[in-house]
């Protein structure tokens, strides 16, 4: 049988919180939450990890400082080692300090565009991808909490169906799960 | 009110304050023959004096940054702020009775056979100044007159805006409205205007003069980047003392990682300005400027790099990771190893000046901090008592208790 979901929506913010909070005080796993802003306070309530961009922003800095030290070092160095102003060019540490700021931009340079480009590519939001929020109008007005069925094994739908129309419900709708992407 | 020292905490102060005192003793009765005895004592003076001001001076311009931004989440930890910035009280007690001296026995200087030698402050030895066209040119900007009538202005503008922020702080607890509010976001704004000038040229005149040929522009934003890291490293050794000791219960993890933010930040703050300063006068390789450097690098080799070291890899390396910004045990060994990281940098920035290749740390340097830092422990305690630890009525402390990141 095909998965199926629970789309409940919401037209407040702070409703949309207090009802998440009822729900899973009563054991109902809520998979995600579509809203048209930022909601704080959100992700611990529903259980969602802390991002791990920092990690990468970290990995992808080490990986640009590195390679600008192989850069500087072969190009200015070993290949053809540049006498500018008579500094020092036969070895990396007595010209250090020049490289430093290059060593900077690069780290920067890596950390920034690679993290902008992976957040975009795990959110599946590079430009022209199809939008995979199910219900348009949360990006107007509309809180809507998605409440997959196989992640729920211990509720039944009509429980679960039961425990949304205690909380402060504008709509609900069952269907079955479609990945769009 | 609500907080009182612990008579442990007393006994450690007082304790630190006498091992201090000891130690000075002990240097003192080892070296007073030495040559450069008097130029010893009046550097650790100096060290010490501007260090320990220097905190309360950052303290006093992240308050007035805070009401200038109208910065909310601050709210809950400004009473530890202004405990910080109190000293101010006493750094200005202790740097005027210096400069008074050094005017007095025109620069502190030593008679060796004849010659004057040892300064702090060469340029304020006229028998100096005779033969010395590059000080004689420095001429408005150099002299006894300019230096006090300018350094009575910085220190009435220091001590009349920390007692109008520390007034209206206490005022708005009893009155309330957002009228107070108003008038400190407008002190603030004119506080960090004539800071901005004041932090360049008073450390021009304070540390920069002691190397009198030798001038750098970025020098007054270098001697600003470690003021205000050893600020928030102070404010946050406060904030941790006391949520050990129970209060301050409002003030959360997430008021505890932006201070790390800023200790991270500042650290960087301070680390990007010496490296400037640094990469320029080495680019350039101008013999006069490059002296500077090439005087510190041969003969204080292993302190001058290890402080660098230090002030910039500790805080990126360990203060990186968000969990590190919210543990107690990390981030009170990390502020340590900073507080003195950046003492040995206003070393560096005062000793060679001084004493030439003599500088040595010693018992009376040890002393002389322990001594320092146990009054300017004790003031900033002491301050604290005076008032509740948190603030009442301010309009946006309701934020700032439900602060979170």
């Amino acid at each position: 049988m095909a998965d199926r979901v629970i789309y409940a929506t919401y037209d407040d913010d702070e409703t949309l919180k207090n009802s998440a909070r009822k729900l899973v005080s009563g054991g109902v796993h809520i998979s995600d939450v579509f809203s048209p802003f930022p909601v704080h306070g959100i992700d611990p309530i529903i259980g969602v990890k802390h991002t791990r961009l920092g990690i990468v922003a970290f990995m992808l800095g080490l990986t640009g400082l590195m390679l600008a030290v192989v850069g500087f070092k072969y190009i200015m160095i070993d290949d053809w080692p540049m006498n500018i102003g008579g500094k020092p060019n036969f070895s990396l540490m007595e010209n250090f300090p020049a490289f430093v700021p290059i060593s900077f931009e690069f780290t920067v340079l890596f950390a920034a565009h690679g993290m902008a480009i992976i957040y975009l590519l795990r959110n599946k939001t590079l430009p022209g991808m199809p939008a995979d929020n199910p219900y348009p109008r949360t990006t107007d007005d509309r809180f809507v909490m998605e409440i997959r069925l196989s992640e729920n094994h211990g509720l039944s739908a009509s429980e679960i169906h039961s425990k949304i129309k205690e909380t402060s419900v504008i709509e609900i709708e069952e269907k079955d799960y479609v990945v769009i992407k | 009110m609500e907080f009182q020292i612990s008579s442990k905490a007393k006994k450690t102060i007082f304790g630190a304050i006498a091992v201090g005192l000891i130690s000075v003793i002990i240097g003192v009765v080892v070296h007073i023959d030495d040559e450069q005895f008097k130029t010893r004592i009046l550097s650790n003076l100096l060290i010490d004096g501007f260090y320990f001001f220097a905190i309360a001076l950052g303290a006093l311009f992240f308050l007035a940054l805070q009401y200038a931004t109208e910065t909310g989440w601050s709210v809950a930890i400004k009473r530890v702020v202004e405990g910080v910035a109190s000293y101010v009280y006493v750094g200005i007690a202790v740097l005027l009775a210096l400069f008074a001296f050094l005017t007095l026995t025109k620069g502190g200087y030593t008679e060796v056979d004849g010659h004057h030698l040892g300064h702090i402050y060469s340029w304020m030895d006229p028998q100096i100044v005779e033969h010395d066209t590059i000080i004689a040119n420095k001429a408005p900007f150099l002299t006894k007159p300019f230096f006090w009538v300018v350094t009575a202005l910085y220190f009435a503008v220091y001590i009349l805006f920390y007692r109008g922020f520390r007034k209206r702080s206490l005022q708005e607890d009893v009155e309330g409205g957002t009228k107070i509010h108003y008038k400190n976001y407008v002190k603030g704004a004119l506080f960090l205007v004539l800071f901005g000038y004041f932090s360049s040229t008073s450390s021009w005149h304070w540390l920069m003069s002691i190397d009198a040929h030798w001038f750098s522009t970025l020098f007054g934003w270098y001697v600003f980047g470690g003021m205000w890291c050893t600020s928030m490293t102070t404010i946050m050794l406060v904030l941790l003392y006391l949520k050990k000791h129970g209060y301050l219960q409002q003030v959360n993890d997430s008021h505890i990682h932006d201070v790390g933010k800023w200790i991270f930040a500042t650290s960087f703050l301070w680390s990007y300005l010496f490296f400037s300063q640094f990469m320029l006068y080495w680019y350039a390789n101008i013999p006069e400027e490059v002296i500077y450097f090439d005087f510190r690098i041969e003969n204080y080799k292993f302190t001058y790099w290890a402080m660098f070291m230090v002030n910039f890899i500790v805080p990126m390396v360990v203060l990186m990771s968000r969990e590190a910004k919210r543990n107690t045990g990390i981030l009170a060994v990390v502020c340590l190893i900073i507080l003195l990281g950046h003492w040995t940098d206003v070393y560096m920035l005062i000793t060679p000046g001084t004493m030439g290749e003599f500088g040595c740390i010693g018992f009376i340097e040890v002393g002389f901090l322990l001594l320092f830092a146990g009054v300017f422990t004790f003031f900033i305690l002491n301050t604290l008592t005076k008032a509740p630890l948190m603030p009442k009525n301010h309009p946006y402390l309701d934020e700032s208790k439900h602060h979170e990141i």
